[in-house]
C-alpha cells in the first residue's frame, strides 16, 4: 500500500507560491487504483508545474501508458525552492501530483528533457524522492531512472544519474519498456536491477549508459567508448514512430487549473523536418518528415476541443506551414469551427514558409495581435552559412505584405555567435529592422508599426552540422548585443518603433557545456547543484559564476576547462561524446555539411528534400523508409519564414530600448 | 435589428441571465480566482452552453463573477452570472457545468435571475474556521474577549497600497461552532463568524490577525477557512438569511434540512 502524502502537504501549501500548481485533479487526469497495475510509471517534466504540464510528449506517454490495463503512469514536476525547502524540514518526498504517490515508489522514473538546463532539477527530483543520485548507488528497490526528449541525444553530462537513455519518439518506446519490465517483475526480477537493464539494453532498445566505458586520450578527448556487455548494440539507434496517424493522441488533453504557458489544444500535424538549418537539433533528429493526414488532424481537433472546452487550438510542429495541406487544414479547421470563438495558431519553435492568406485563414474573425519572422541571421551571408535560406528581399516583401493585412507588430528572431559570423552580421540586422518599419509605414501610411528585435546567443549542438564548431564566448556575444542595441537606438525616428529582446552570452555557456559535455561533466552538474544551482532555465535563479566555480573545481584534476567544453572546434578524427549514439544521421554527411557551410569560396545551400532530389542523410536508408507527405505537391512559391504567434511566453528575457 | 461586432459578425444578444452557486472544495480550495474563472470559461464551452460574447476583436464570454473567497479558502457559496444567447432549464444547466468543471468546483444550484441587478444582496458571509492548535476552551475565551473589544485597526497590504480597516467593525457574530468542533479530530476549536461585506474587504486572515492583537491567539499551522453562506444581510439576528429567490437562498435551505 502506497500512501498519499497529500494530507502531510496541505498544511504546506498556504505557505507557498501558487499552491494550485501542486494538487492535480486536472480534468483528464487519471488516478488509477495502485494494486490494479503491475508497471507504475512515474513521469517526468524537471521544470515547473506552468511549462511541464503543456507538454506534448508527456502528456501523449501519460495518456499512452494509462491506456492499458495493468500499467498506471502518474506525473511529477519539478516544485519551486520554496517548497522544496518546506518538503525538506518536513520530510515529504518528492510526489506525483495525480496521487500524490512518493515517486520513490514506482517501478519507473521517466524524465522528458527539451533542455538540459533542466538537469539540476532532475537531481533536487531525485534526492527529494530518496532516489540516490548516482545510479550506481541504487538498490534494486529504486525505480529505473530513464531520460528522453530531445536532449537525450547526448545523455552523457548526465550519464551518472541515468539508469537508461530512450532515443527519439517515445509511444511505442514506453510500452516496449513496459513489456519488458512486467515480464521481469513475473519472472522473479532475474538478476536484480541490472539483469532488468540489461534486458532493456538488448531488447527495448534502451541506451544504458553503465554498459559503456568511456576512454580518454591523454590530451582530454575521448579515446573510445565502447560495449563492455556482449548483447548490448555498439551504436544505440533512436525509436521513429511511422505513421502518426495510429498514434492520434493527445485525445484527453489535461486541462490546468494553474495557469501554464500554453492554454490551448495542440495538435502535432507533422513530425521532423528536412529544411535542413545547420543550427537547428530538432531538424535533424526528428527526420523523417511524417505527416499525420488531413482527416486525423481534424478528428483530434475535434474530440480534442469537445474534450477540453479549450479556445485556441495550435498546429504544431517544426515548421507546421511545411504540412502538404496547411491551407486545406487550416481553413477547414476554420470553417469547421466559425462562430465558436475558437482561435487557430501556429506556434512552431521554428518557423518557414508562410503566406498571409494563410495568417487571414488562422486570425479569421479574430484578433491580428503579432506575427512572428525568423531570419536567424542578420546578413544573407550569415543566413546562407545556416542554411537558412531567405533573402532580404524576401523578409521585407512579406513584412510588408502582413502589416498592409492589419498586423501591426511582428517580431524577429535571430541568433548571435554563429559560425564565421562578424560584428557587421549583427550589426546588419539593425538597418534591416530599419527597412522593415519603413516599408510598413509605408505600406499603411501609419506610424504605429511596430517590430521587436529577438536575439540570442547560438548553441551548438550535437547531431547537427554545427557540433564540431566552436561556440563563440561570452564576451563577443555581449560585445556584438551591445553594439546591436546602440546600433539600433542610433538613428531616430525608430526609437520606439523597434524593441530589442536579448539574451546575455553566459547562460547559453552553460547550455553548450551541458550540451555537448561528456560524462565528466556530471561533476560539474552534481557541484552546481550541491552549491544551490536550481531551474537554471530561469534567469532569476540561473547563476553563471556558480558554474564557473562548479566548472573549476569539478575539472581541477582534468586536461580540460569549460572553455575546452565550449568555444574549441573539434576536428573530423575526434571521438564525440554521442558517436555512439544515432539519430540516423550519416557523420560523413553531417560532416560534410559542415565544411561546405564554411566553405571560403561561398557556403553550399541545402534544399528541403520533401520537395528536391534526396541528398543523402542517411535517415530514411537507414529506417527503411522515405518521407511521408500528403498529395499535395510542393507550395506554388516560397515563402517567408513567418508564424502566427501564440500565447505562450519564452524564456524571460531582458528588455532593452 | 441585429447588432453587428467590429469584425462585421452578428453579435447574439443575451435573453437569460441565470445566477450559479457553486462550492469551492477540497484542494481546489488554493485555485485563485483567476484560475476559477478560466476553468468556468472551459467548462462552460466544455458543456456547449449557449454563452453570449461580448462584440469586439477579442469577444469574451459574459460571465460576472461575485467577489470570490481569497486562494486557499474554501467556500460552499460562491456566485456567478452566465448570459446565454437561448434559454436554457437551470437544473440542465447545474448538471452538465458540473460534469464539465474539475472535481471540486462543484455547481451547487443554478436560478433564473430576475429584475434586481446582477448578483445583488451579498452583503454578508457567514466563514467556519478551524483553527489548528487551539483547544475549544482557549477559543471560547478568545471569542468574548474580541467581542467585548469595540475597535481593533489592522493592515493589510493590498495592490492599491496598505489598506487599514476595522475589523471588530466588520464582524457581526462569532461563536464556537460546537458540533464542529466536536467533531474536529484533533481537538481543535472550530469557529463561526458572520462578516459584513465592506470596502476594503475584512477577510477572515484580517480577523485572525485581529484576534491575535487582542487576545494573542496564536495558530500552529495556517487556518482552514471555509465560506458556508452569503446573501443579506438580518442585521438584528446577526445572520446571514437570503430571502427567496435571492443569491444563497439556497445555501440556507441546504443548512436547514
Amino acid at each position: 500500500m502506497v500512501e498519499s502524502v497529500y494530507p502531510r502537504l496541505e498544511p504546506l501549501l498556504p505557505q507557498v507560491t501558487k499552491p494550485v500548481q501542486y494538487v492535480g485533479g486536472e480534468l483528464n487526469s487519471v488516478v488509477k487504483d495502485w494494486e490494479s497495475a503491475d508497471v507504475r510509471w512515474a513521469l517526468m517534466y524537471p521544470d515547473a508545474y506552468e511549462v511541464g504540464l503543456p507538454n506534448q510528449g508527456l502528456q501523449i506517454l501519460y495518456e499512452v501508458l494509462n491506456g492499458r490495463d495493468g500499467v498506471l503512469a502518474e506525473r511529477t514536476y519539478s516544485v519551486w525552492p520554496d517548497l522544496e525547502k518546506l518538503m525538506r524540514s518536513h520530510g515529504i518526498p518528492q510526489f506525483t501530483v495525480d496521487a500524490h504517490r512518493p515517486v520513490a515508489a514506482f517501478d519507473l522514473l521517466g524524465v522528458s528533457f527539451a533542455t538540459e538546463l533542466g538537469y539540476t532539477n532532475l537531481l533536487t527530483a531525485l534526492d527529494l524522492a530518496g532516489i540516490p543520485l548516482a545510479a550506481a548507488d541504487r538498490a534494486d528497490s529504486h525505480p529505473l531512472v530513464l531520460a528522453g526528449g530531445h536532449a537525450a541525444f547526448n545523455p552523457e553530462p548526465i550519464a551518472e544519474f541515468l539508469d537508461g537513455a530512450v532515443l527519439g519518439d517515445g509511444e511505442q518506446a514506453v510500452l516496449t519498456i513496459t513489456d519488458l519490465v512486467r515480464e521481469w517483475k513475473a519472472a522473479g526480477r532475474p538478476g536484480g536491477r541490472g539483469g532488468l537493464l540489461l534486458r532493456l539494453a538488448a531488447d527495448g532498445g534502451v541506451y544504458v549508459p553503465r554498459f559503456y566505458d568511456v576512454t580518454y586520450l591523454a590530451d582530454g578527448r575521448i579515446g573510445s567508448v565502447r560495449p563492455n556487455r556482449p548483447c548490448v548494440p555498439g551504436s544505440v539507434a533512436k525509436h521513429t514512430l511511422m505513421d502518426l496517424d495510429d498514434w492520434a493522441y493527445p485525445r484527453q488533453p489535461l486541462v490546468p487549473v494553474a495557469e501554464t504557458i500554453h492554454e490551448r489544444y495542440s495538435v502535432e500535424i507533422f513530425r521532423g523536418c528536412t529544411r535542413g538549418c545547420r543550427f537547428c537539433q530538432a531538424g535533424m533528429i526528428t527526420r523523417p518528415v511524417r505527416e499525420r493526414s488531413k482527416a486525423t488532424i481534424a478528428g483530434m481537433v475535434e474530440t480534442g476541443l469537445q474534450a477540453s472546452g479549450f479556445s485556441e487550438v495550435g498546429l504544431l510542429s517544426l515548421s507546421s506551414s511545411d504540412h502538404s495541406e496547411i491551407h486545406e487544414i487550416a481553413r477547414e479547421l476554420a470553417d469547421r469551427h466559425e462562430d465558436t470563438q475558437t482561435g487557430l495558431s501556429l506556434p512552431s519553435t521554428r518557423v518557414d514558409s508562410f503566406n498571409v492568406t494563410l495568417a487571414d485563414e488562422l486570425t479569421r474573425g479574430g484578433r491580428r495581435s503579432g506575427l512572428t519572422f525568423a531570419p536567424e541571421g542578420g546578413s544573407d551571408r550569415i543566413r546562407k552559412v545556416i542554411n537558412k535560406m531567405v533573402t532580404e528581399e524576401d523578409l521585407i516583401r512579406t513584412v510588408t505584405t502582413a502589416y498592409a493585412s492589419g498586423w501591426r507588430q511582428v517580431k524577429l528572431y535571430f541568433m548571435c555567435g554563429l559560425p564565421t559570423e562578424t560584428d557587421e552580421d549583427v550589426l546588419a540586422i539593425a538597418p534591416l529592422a530599419r527597412q522593415v518599419i519603413k516599408a510598413g509605414r509605408e505600406a499603411t501610411g501609419r506610424r504605429d508599426i511596430r517590430a521587436t528585435v529577438s536575439i540570442g546567443g547560438f548553441v551548438p549542438k550535437p547531431h547537427t552540422p554545427f557540433q564540431w564548431a566552436a561556440q563563440c564566448d561570452a564576451a563577443t556575444v555581449d560585445a556584438r548585443l551591445h553594439a546591436l542595441g546602440a546600433a539600433l537606438r542610433s538613428e531616430p525616428g525608430y526609437g520606439r518603433a523597434i524593441g530589442l529582446r536579448y539574451h546575455q552570452g553566459e547562460p547559453s555557456i552553460v547550455e553548450g557545456l551541458l550540451s555537448r559535455g561528456d560524462r565528466r561533466v556530471a561533476a560539474i552538474i552534481r557541484a552546481a547543484w550541491a552549491d544551490g544551482a536550481r531551474f537554471d532555465g530561469w534567469s532569476e535563479y540561473f547563476s553563471f559564476e556558480r558554474w564557473a566555480r562548479a566548472s573549476q573545481a569539478a575539472l581541477a584534476a582534468e586536461p580540460v576547462d569549460l572553455d575546452w567544453y565550449t568555444t574549441r572546434e573539434r576536428d573530423y578524427e575526434e571521438v564525440l561524446p554521442w558517436d555512439h549514439l544515432d539519430a540516423g544521421l550519416d557523420r560523413d554527411w553531417l560532416w560534410q555539411d559542415w565544411q561546405d557551410s564554411v566553405a571560403a569560396d561561398g557556403t553550399a545551400e541545402v534544399d528541403d528534400c520533401r520537395w528536391t532530389p534526396c541528398y543523402e542523410c542517411g535517415v530514411c536508408p537507414a529506417m527503411g523508409t522515405e518521407i511521408q507527405t500528403g498529395p499535395m505537391g510542393p507550395p506554388g512559391s516560397r515563402q517567408l519564414p513567418l508564424v502566427a504567434v501564440g500565447s505562450g511566453a519564452g524564456r524571460p528575457a531582458r528588455e532593452l530600448g | 435589428m441585429t447588432r453587428l461586432s467590429v469584425t462585421g459578425r452578428p453579435v447574439l444578444e443575451s435573453v437569460q441571465h441565470l445566477q450559479v452557486r457553486y462550492a469551492k472544495r477540497g484542494r481546489m480550495r488554493f485555485a485563485s480566482h483567476r484560475d476559477i474563472a478560466r476553468a468556468v470559461e472551459r467548462g462552460v464551452r466544455k458543456a456547449a452552453l449557449p454563452i453570449a460574447y461580448s462584440a469586439g476583436f477579442t469577444p469574451h464570454p459574459k460571465i460576472s463573477y461575485a467577489g470570490a473567497a481569497a486562494t486557499g479558502m474554501a467556500s460552499e457559496a460562491e456566485y456567478l452570472e452566465l448570459a446565454f444567447t437561448s434559454p436554457c432549464e437551470p437544473e440542465d444547466v447545474r448538471a452538465r457545468l458540473d460534469a464539465a468543471l474539475p472535481d471540486g468546483i462543484d455547481v451547487i444550484e443554478v436560478a433564473e435571475r430576475g429584475h434586481e441587478p446582477p448578483l445583488a444582496h451579498l452583503e454578508a458571509s457567514q466563514w467556519q474556521l478551524t483553527l489548528p492548535g487551539v483547544p475549544p476552551a482557549a477559543a471560547q475565551e478568545a471569542i468574548g474577549e474580541f467581542l467585548a473589544t469595540s475597535q481593533v485597526e489592522v493592515e493589510r497590504l493590498t495592490k492599491k497600497g496598505t489598506r487599514r480597516m476595522d475589523a471588530r467593525a466588520a464582524v457581526i457574530s462569532m461563536e464556537l461552532d460546537r458540533r464542529a468542533t466536536a467533531a474536529q479530530p484533533d481537538g481543535y476549536g472550530i469557529l463561526r463568524m458572520v462578516v459584513r461585506h465592506t470596502t476594503p474587504a475584512v477577510r477572515p486572515d484580517d480577523i485572525l490577525v485581529a484576534l491575535n492583537r487582542v487576545t494573542g491567539l496564536t495558530l500552529s499551522a495556517p487556518p482552514l477557512v471555509t465560506r458556508l453562506a452569503q446573501g443579506p444581510l438580518d442585521e438584528a439576528a446577526g445572520t446571514v438569511t437570503p430571502g427567496p429567490g435571492s443569491p444563497g437562498a439556497a445555501a440556507d435551505r441546504e443548512r436547514e434540512t
